[in-house]
């Protein structure tokens, strides 16, 4: 495909069990733009990432999310990511028994399609360069999907994946917790040298930490499962500065969070 | 997600050839036709008489139940609907022995065709002894192995050109009067595989057996006698896969093996029986003096199976290892585990059990650890995983633990686990179908086991798992 990525949130209402968690979103993200989604914890921000991948647990109940034109709600999970959908999880599960190389040359054979397979050799090469640059350990290839793995060891092999399977939009799920400031440059120099106008990024971050290396074209803020205001980097850099407190007086919000009971 | 979930009445080697066997015995089971069986082989007196002695025993003892069998205080179900009266016991399927595999009768030659037989052989095999019904029809081995002074034939023929060695040690490890499928076994035994490794002598490629029954309603009953001598290693290995027959059929085998001081053997099986199968097998081992003995034993398949590779670790510093896979699918129970026995000092085990349900199917880990009076500083380990594919499906653990040594140390861990929503998700997140994501889960699962196979057997393994699998997640 030579066009242009574009996914379309359009009045996005989702639950999860019962509990309504995102109350009307509204974004679209296109090719070479980089979009943070900011909040404070229990806001829907996750939620958000969760849903668009298609988590069973997460229930749509209003809106309409297109891809590239295609009704991504529509689509099974596995179908969202052969259309070119990407979640860097949080926390990414442990499958035992299945190594990480195996496992990455399957998910990039799946997006090919039978008759279409990567050559191991190139494979190889590929996945040699990308952990090189991602300062990841050879052994890391032939480890067990993220079993054992530390924190930041689960961060850079997410990022590994979206290296090697090069989605149209890539969605980072708070890549940046748990990483210390070295291996933090390391992530975000991964996701930059990615940038291109093939790629849309949506970075879901606590901290505008991440977003010194990661430079976002839009910043958005999401309190009771709602985006409350959009902005540029300049937002980000003053949530910083000033914290979540200046956006709730301005906007006469008591309490941000969103489907907890309290 | 939820999706039909299309039943596997198809079986993979389902096929079947036209029956070319030229003696097939009567139905049910009496002394003419242990006679006639041993008459037919051309086996000298002793071994006639050990099948009748032996006939008497399976005429004696009872079937296993919870009264009068400690072993089997949780009886498997099953084992009731067994008609001893409804099974052929001999079918000879060709009066010549095949060579070379140009000599192999074509029907025949067929089947292993379609199981991959030649090329396997070409690639990997040292010697071949496929046994075909009941009788071994195709035997091969590399010259180099003889020149070692290596062993490797049928157990009828070992009977006939062995019978110092056969005498010695045949029924020693596994007596008649062991149980009554072992009694069964040791009256109207035909086939399995003899190998005698001379000391100090070490086999470099895996000794194989194919066995296949092709018969309805026919048991099969081989009968495989190994002796590692001293300071020797080698390694077995058998494959089994069976067409689907209309009514029940029997498969009761017997495994004896011999290993001598500071030897090691390994034995590994991958049995595929079609889902109308009793497979009741009794394996045990005798390790001497820092013997090493491991089982490696995939269980797929069959509507029975009850199997407990044993080892009886006899001499100071004998180490056992039992690794085991089993999976049971719609109305099949997998009865299986491990026995091992420590009579010396410092004897090492270690039981891995992986076991997988699903449709409904039933899987049992059933492990005795036993030290004896003289085992200080034995230890044993064991670990059982189980995973559970769907809610209709069962997983049981019954360990049985002796212990008559203070000084021992004795580790048991069980987990049963489902495939989670969370693992599913994140494979699929990654463009893997649902089916891919469960086999990939479910491969992993049994990846201890399947490492442990040659190459070869594990490239099979993980086709048959896959097959096995396709569309049982819901």
């Amino acid at each position: 495909m030579t066009t242009t990525p574009k996914l379309s949130i359009n009045h996005l209402k989702v639950s999860v069990e019962g509990k309504p968690i995102l109350n009307g979103i509204d974004l679209e993200i296109k090719g070479g733009e980089v979009h943070a989604i900011m909040g404070p914890n229990g806001t829907g921000k996750s939620t958000l990432a969760a849903a668009l991948m298609g988590h069973p647990k997460y229930e749509v109940t209003d809106g309409q999310v297109l891809l590239d034109g295609q009704d991504l709600l529509e689509m099974e999970v596995d179908e969202r990511a052969r259309a070119g959908l990407f979640l860097a999880m949080q926390y990414p599960s442990e499958i035992s028994g299945v190594t990480n190389a195996d496992f990455l040359r399957s998910a990039i054979n799946a997006r090919r399609g039978e008759g279409n397979e990567v050559s191991l050799m190139k494979f190889i090469r590929e996945l040699d360069q990308k952990m090189e640059s991602l300062e990841i350990d050879q052994s890391f290839s032939t480890r067990y999907l993220n079993e054992g793995f530390s924190g930041g060891e689960k961060k850079r092999n997410e990022i590994l994946q979206l290296m090697m399977l090069k989605p149209r939009i890539a969605i980072l799920d708070e890549v940046d917790s748990g990483l210390d400031i070295d291996a933090l440059k390391i992530v975000a120099n991964g996701v930059n040298q990615l940038l291109s106008p093939e790629m849309g990024v949506m970075v879901i971050t606590h901290y505008q930490r991440l977003l010194n290396y990661i430079e976002p074209h839009y910043v958005h803020v999401i309190m009771q499962g709602k985006i409350v205001k959009s902005g540029g980097p300049e937002l980000a850099k003053r949530l910083e500065a000033e914290g979540y407190d200046w956006v709730k007086e301005e906007l006469g919000i008591e309490d941000e969070t969103v489907g907890q009971t309290k | 997600m939820a999706k039909q979930i299309p039943e596997i009445e198809e079986y993979r080697y389902g096929f079947r050839d036209k029956d070319v066997s030229v003696y097939r015995a009567k139905r049910g089971l009496t002394r003419e036709i242990v006679e006639e069986i041993s008459r037919m082989k051309n086996e000298p007196e002793w071994m006639l008489q050990f099948r009748l002695k032996s006939l008497e025993q399976f005429y004696k003892m009872p079937l296993p139940n919870s009264h009068n069998s400690k072993w089997f205080s949780i009886l498997p179900g099953k084992l009731d609907d067994l008609n001893f009266d409804d099974i052929t016991y001999y079918v000879k399927p060709s009066e010549r022995k095949g060579r070379s595999w140009e000599e192999v009768p074509e029907e025949i030659k067929k089947t292993f065709d379609k199981l991959g037989i030649p090329e396997a052989e070409q690639k990997f095999l040292a010697g071949v002894s496929a046994q075909y019904e009941s009788e071994v029809v195709y035997h091969n081995m590399q010259k180099e192995l003889e020149d070692q002074g290596v062993i490797f034939c049928d157990t009828d023929t070992a009977v006939r050109e062995y019978p110092e060695l056969l005498k010695e040690y045949f029924g020693t490890v596994v007596p008649p009067s062991d149980n009554k499928f072992a009694a069964l076994n040791s009256a109207v035994w035909s086939g399995g595989s003899f190998i005698y490794v001379p000391k100090g002598v070490k086999c470099e490629v895996p000794l194989q057996a194919y066995f296949r029954i092709n018969s309805e309603n026919m048991g099969q009953f081989e009968r495989t006698l190994i002796i590692a001598d001293e300071g020797s290693f080698v390694h077995y290995v058998e494959g089994c896969t069976a067409p689907i027959y209309s009514t029940d059929s029997l498969h009761s085998a017997v495994v004896e093996i011999i290993v001598k001081d500071h030897a090691r053997c390994r034995y590994t099986t991958i049995q595929n029986w079609s889902a109308n199968v009793y497979n009741l097998v009794t394996k045990r081992a005798v390790a001497e003096r820092g013997a090493h003995m491991e089982w490696v034993d995939g269980n797929i398949g069959s509507k029975l199976t009850m199997k407990y590779p044993a080892v009886v670790m006899k001499g100071e510093g004998a180490k056992a290892d039992v690794l085991s896979i089993a999976v049971a699918g719609k109305n099949q129970h997998q009865d299986a585990g491990a026995k091992v026995t420590a009579l010396a000092p410092n004897c090492t085990a270690t039981i891995v059990s992986k076991s997988i349900s699903k449709q409904g199917g039933k899987v049992t880990y059933r492990g005795l650890t036993s030290f004896g009076r003289n085992s200080a500083g034995s230890k044993a380990n064991v670990k059982c995983d189980t995973l559970i594919l769907d809610d209709q499906s069962t997983s049981d653990t019954i360990p049985y633990n002796e212990i008559k040594n203070d000084n021992i140390i004795l580790e048991h861990e069980a987990t049963v686990s489902k495939v989670s929503e969370d693992q599913l998700f994140y494979l699929m997140s990654r463009g893997l179908t649902e089916d891919e994501a469960t086999q990939m889960i479910i491969m992993g699962f049994i990846e201890p086991f399947t490492k442990e196979l040659p190459m070869e057997y594990a490239v099979e393994m993980n086709r048959l798992i896959k097959y096995e699998m396709e569309g049982s997640i819901g």
